[in-house]
């Protein structure tokens, strides 16, 4: 094999905190081999990130490098001047960064910012330069280069962005990528056809690259070697096959029996990593993982152990690594157990009928002309039924309108029609007109802790309040104080967080807080809006099981969001597949995993990455983006996409709700039987076609809606 | 963008509209009898009847605004209570060109300094150079008008002796003797706003260089002056250009300490004047044609705003 691209030696990093120098990174080594992508995984805290923007040598001012090399072509990045590494920048490495509808400027076309840098770099005037970005987009499947080219980032998808970061990445052919975390932001179905460009096109380019994520699922479709990160040190590093089919240390075996799998069904319970990870500059002489390892033993907590080479292109910090080797010891087991549950009962706790939702983008100027306001019909005509003491999961991608069916159901937004029912009792869908008792009802937790809680007031007075406001009789000090307490512990939190502050407290910490206080007033039905999306995946099996737990104890009903149908999987028992506002598909959890599926519904599926890479599977590529609402397509919404078209029916008529005996309903043109009959036959054949352009025939691109989406 | 602006300028003359009633109205509230007050308790009834003749203030409140209305829009803006009624057009005019060669001559030195302060400032956050600049330039500004305004006559005109110490500017002064008078004047402008303009661009580049987009920008390689001017200046600037065009009211309006300074005639003391004597044509003139000002630098800067941000202009 030839040498690395990149090696990194014994790096260790240090940041200053107040007058401290605060360790962050200890001791790691990578190297990426000439067309190797390798991937970079760990959790928040876990200094991936740090790691990878050394190799980039852009580190935050804060930071220094106290130890170690990181050599790029025999050249000591640490030493290399500012002159030098700006001709390493952008020529030789180039980033492909998360965030990307901010990573471009809002105020220049596409073809200035691509340009700029093949002219900076290689020397190409005008027009070569602008020939080779249009090239360039073409290699990332954009059908109509000059139409992007000729836009602002803007009037751009997110994922037509990302496709644009990454070809602005590869077009000056660098020898190293670093992708970091380059579909986080992005829907499930554009991820995996984001992932899949990526695959290819770094090896058609014969670059090296570098993959920061914390997300396993998408590390095994991408990657071929391995590293990952647990507080600032290398746990584990292996080829990709090897690691997953047997990871080595506890950490990374924990890692994988806490995801999520649709397999599972709602009867299983996650495994849990118990504990938190130490923080900055936790340097101890101890293995660093131990506290929180169930295989720790004495000798763990000694002396820390080395990185030791296992063999096969593996090397393992483990002192009971071949133990675990040899299948004596299993770390995490993916204890599956079966809970006394009580059985959904045939009462209704909540019931939506026919609800529609338009937000109209109404204004002085159109009043004045009396010109018609474009509108978004985030909901229509949505029906669904929640069973008493059971969880309903809404899946959807952004702008399925997901949420706006949440807080029409909460009367955050006002519903246009339709009605709801609490307990077979109409209420109304203003806010203002809902009494206490429904309001008691129907508690949410959102998907960020970090602003769904008010900075200012500690813990005990956040639930103490909700409490105080919303419980039917009047109660002392002490007994709110006393429910406040339980509360606490029925979410796995000790009495001393009674008088804690948010900003003291873990992300994993904050949502439990919430969740304590959505449970508080004893309500009949929580929302829960994306509870888990913000938290690492370990944190997020902890969360899911207590929202597990507290339904079997507190006997409420869930709704649960998520555009990740393994949670939604893992919890409901009911799912709803969501898409530009209607319910497309809604079944029992098990009828909706397996076909016949609506086609949007199979999609969502073939595109979930599988934390397996024995399985590298071929996503059904969803043609262009999801349109958007304002210009609905006629017929079925899904015919513009729909890999399973049948011909002009889809375009023209709306398409029949085709129920089965076990009330499992798909809308869509295929009678149920054709459909399994089909999708067991394969996936649709790919169509190859490079993406158009969203939208640019009619109305405006990439146009969310103006309320209602989230993040 | 066509459309917009028609928009933008339909709702300017709206503004005017409305604002030269509103101030028309304001100054028929004035208590008391205007013409007893111009002529004095002691006139006579018939001086008094002819006067308000004369103005046409014997007419209805409404007839005399669109009377007045009607003259303002066909360059006839009245005439001055004051000895010998002289028009008051020619009154306003001569005063409002010196106004806005003072508000020229000080935006000249106030937009570059201030951005170069603020850039300067915010690449070296945190910095000797970065604090020196913020403590100068805000103890500046606290200090009152008349105070800098002092100090620069005593340095430069009592004891250098370089630049004249009044501004006094007459008719057929030519264009290098009005600079060389307004340089004093302006640079006690300067420094009222300079303060506040430095700390917005500071801020605004600040918050722009902390942007991924900078990020990625850096990283392309590029020269790292072009990642600052290229990229995040031109963001940076957008809430600094609201500060200018409400500055430029103020420089059109409220300059009243300085023009006394400086002897300077501009149009704040002819309004501090037309007051006093409760001139009410000159007063409502000067009136509109401050709120005229206002109302199109914030044009102006909406306008610039939206070539600059393309989020606005294409939406």
């Amino acid at each position: 094999m030839s040498d690395p691209v990149i090696r990194v030696e014994e790096l260790s990093i240090e940041y200053r905190i107040g007058r401290q120098w605060l360790s962050a990174v200890q001791n790691v080594d990578v190297n990426i081999d000439p067309l190797q992508i390798h991937g970079l995984v760990g959790e928040s805290g876990s200094g991936k990130s740090t790691v990878a923007l050394a190799m980039i040598h852009y580190l935050a001012r804060n930071a220094r490098i106290s130890h170690g090399r990181i050599l790029f072509d025999d050249q000591d990045l640490r030493t290399t001047g500012d002159k030098a590494i700006e001709a390493i920048w952008g020529n030789q490495i180039s980033l492909v960064p998360q965030n990307t509808m901010d990573s471009l400027n809002p105020s220049l076309r596409i073809s200035q910012q691509m340009s700029e840098v093949t002219r900076h770099h290689l020397g190409l005037s005008m027009t070569e330069a602008y020939e080779r970005a249009a090239e360039a987009l073409k290699h990332v499947q954009i059908a109509d280069p000059e139409q992007v080219l000729s836009r602002y980032p803007h009037q751009l998808s997110g994922g037509m962005v990302q496709r644009v970061m990454i070809a602005m990445a590869l077009s000056t052919r660098p020898r190293l990528v670093v992708l970091d975390e380059p579909t986080t932001a992005l829907d499930v179905t554009t991820q995996a056809v984001i992932l899949d460009l990526l695959r290819d096109l770094i090896k058609e380019e014969q670059a090296a690259a570098l993959y920061v994520s914390h997300d396993l699922g998408t590390v095994a479709q991408l990657c071929d070697y391995v590293t990952v990160l647990y507080a600032g040190e290398v746990m584990e590093s292996a080829p990709v096959d090897e690691l997953f089919a047997g990871p080595r240390h506890p950490y990374t075996a924990g890692l994988l029996a806490c995801l999520p799998t649709s397999s599972g069904g709602s009867e299983s319970r996650l495994t849990n990593i118990e504990g938190v990870a130490p923080g900055l500059g936790a340097r101890s002489s101890a293995c660093v993982f131990a506290d929180r390892c169930p295989l720790a033993i004495e000798a763990c907590r000694a002396s820390k152990p080395p990185l030791e080479n296992a063999g096969r292109g593996r090397s393992v910090r483990c002192l009971r690594r071949r133990e675990i080797a040899a299948g004596e010891i299993t770390p995490f087991e993916e204890t599956t157990r079966t809970e006394d549950r009580a059985e959904p009962s045939r009462s209704h706790v909540l019931s939506a009928r026919n609800v529609s939702k338009r937000f109209d983008e109404t204004r002085v100027f159109h009043r004045l002309t009396g010109r018609r306001a474009e509108g978004v019909q985030a909901l229509r005509d949505v029906s669904v039924r929640v069973s008493t003491r059971s969880t309903f999961g809404l899946v959807g991608e952004s702008g399925s309108g997901k949420t706006t069916l949440a807080r029409s159901i909460l009367a955050l937004v006002e519903a246009d029609e339709g009605g709801l029912t609490l307990r077979d009792k109409p209420i109304s869908t203003e806010l203002r007109k809902r009494d206490r008792e429904t309001l008691r009802n129907l508690r949410t937790v959102f998907q960020n802790p970090d602003d769904s809680l008010n900075p200012h007031r500690t813990v005990g007075q956040t639930i103490g309040r909700t409490i105080h406001k919303l419980s039917v009789e009047r109660r002392s000090r002490s007994a709110v104080r006393k429910q406040v307490e339980e509360l606490l512990e029925a979410v796995g939190l000790t009495t001393d967080y009674y008088h804690r502050r948010p900003a003291f407290l873990s992300g994993g910490e904050k949502q439990r807080v919430a969740i304590a206080r959505a449970f508080a007033p004893k309500p009949a039905l929580v929302i829960a809006d994306e509870p888990t999306s913000s938290l690492d995946v370990s944190v997020q099996a902890v969360i899911l099981n207590l929202l597990k737990d507290l339904r079997a104890t507190e006997g409420a009903s869930y709704i649960v969001i998520s555009h990740d149908l393994e949670v939604v999987s893992y919890l409901a028992d009911r799912i709803a597949v969501m898409y530009l506002g209607e319910i497309v598909e809604q079944g029992v959890g098990e009828a909706v995993l397996h076909f016949p599926s609506h086609p949007y519904t199979e999609a969502l599926l073939s595109a979930a990455p599988t934390p397996d890479p024995a399985v590298r599977h071929h996503p059904i590529v969803l043609r262009g983006e999801i349109p958007s609402p304002r210009n609905r397509p006629s017929g079925c919404p899904f015919h513009t996409r729909c890999p399973r078209k049948i011909g002009p029916v889809c375009e023209t008529e709306t398409p029949p709700v085709r129920t089965d005996e076990d009330g499992h309903e798909i809308r869509c043109h295929y009678p149920l039987a054709e459909l399994k009959e089909i999708q067991e036959a394969g996936p649709p054949s790919a169509s190859g076609r490079p993406d158009e352009l969203p939208g640019s025939a009619s109305g405006r691109p990439g146009a969310r809606p103006p309320a209602g989406g989230n993040t | 963008m066509t459309r917009y602006i028609i928009r933008r300028l339909s709702l300017l003359v709206l503004t005017l509209l409305v604002t030269s009633f509103l101030i028309f109205a304001l100054t028929n509230l004035l208590p008391g009898d205007i013409a007893r007050l111009v002529l004095g308790r002691d006139a006579s009834p018939t001086a008094v009847e002819n006067f308000e003749a004369k103005f046409g203030l014997d007419k209805p409140a409404l007839a005399q605004y669109v009377d007045w209305l009607g003259g303002f829009v066909t360059a006839d803006w009245g005439r001055s209570f004051t000895a010998g009624n002289p028009p008051v057009r020619d009154l306003v005019l001569s005063r409002l060109t010196n106004s806005i060669r003072l508000a020229g001559m000080t935006l000249a030195i106030v937009i570059p300094l201030s951005l170069l302060l603020g850039v300067l400032a915010a690449l070296r956050e945190g910095s000797v150079t970065d604090s020196t600049i913020s403590v100068v330039s805000l103890s500046v500004v606290g200090l009152p008008e008349f105070v800098t305004g002092i100090v620069l006559i005593n340095i430069f005109a009592l004891g250098l002796g370089w630049l004249p110490a009044t501004a006094y500017i007459s008719q057929n002064m030519s264009f290098f003797e009005w600079i060389r008078l307004l340089i004093l004047p302006a640079l006690t402008a300067s420094l009222v706003l300079t303060g506040y303009i430095t700390r917005m661009t500071r801020a605004g580049m600040l918050e722009e260089l902390k942007k991924p987009y900078v990020r990625t920008a850096t990283l392309k390689g590029i020269p790292y002056r072009r990642v600052v001017f290229a990229h995040a200046l031109r963001n940076a600037l957008l809430p600094t250009i609201a500060v200018i065009a409400l500055s430029i009211g103020w420089l059109m309006g409220g300059l009243v300490v300085i023009e006394n300074v400086f002897n300077f005639p501009g149009i704040g003391s002819l309004l501090v004047t037309a007051v006093t004597q409760k001139n009410l044509p000159v007063l409502q003139a000067i009136s509109v044609l401050i709120v005229f000002f206002y109302a199109s630098a914030n044009l102006v800067a909406d306008l610039l705003f939206a070539v600059l941000n393309p989020r606005i202009r294409l939406s």
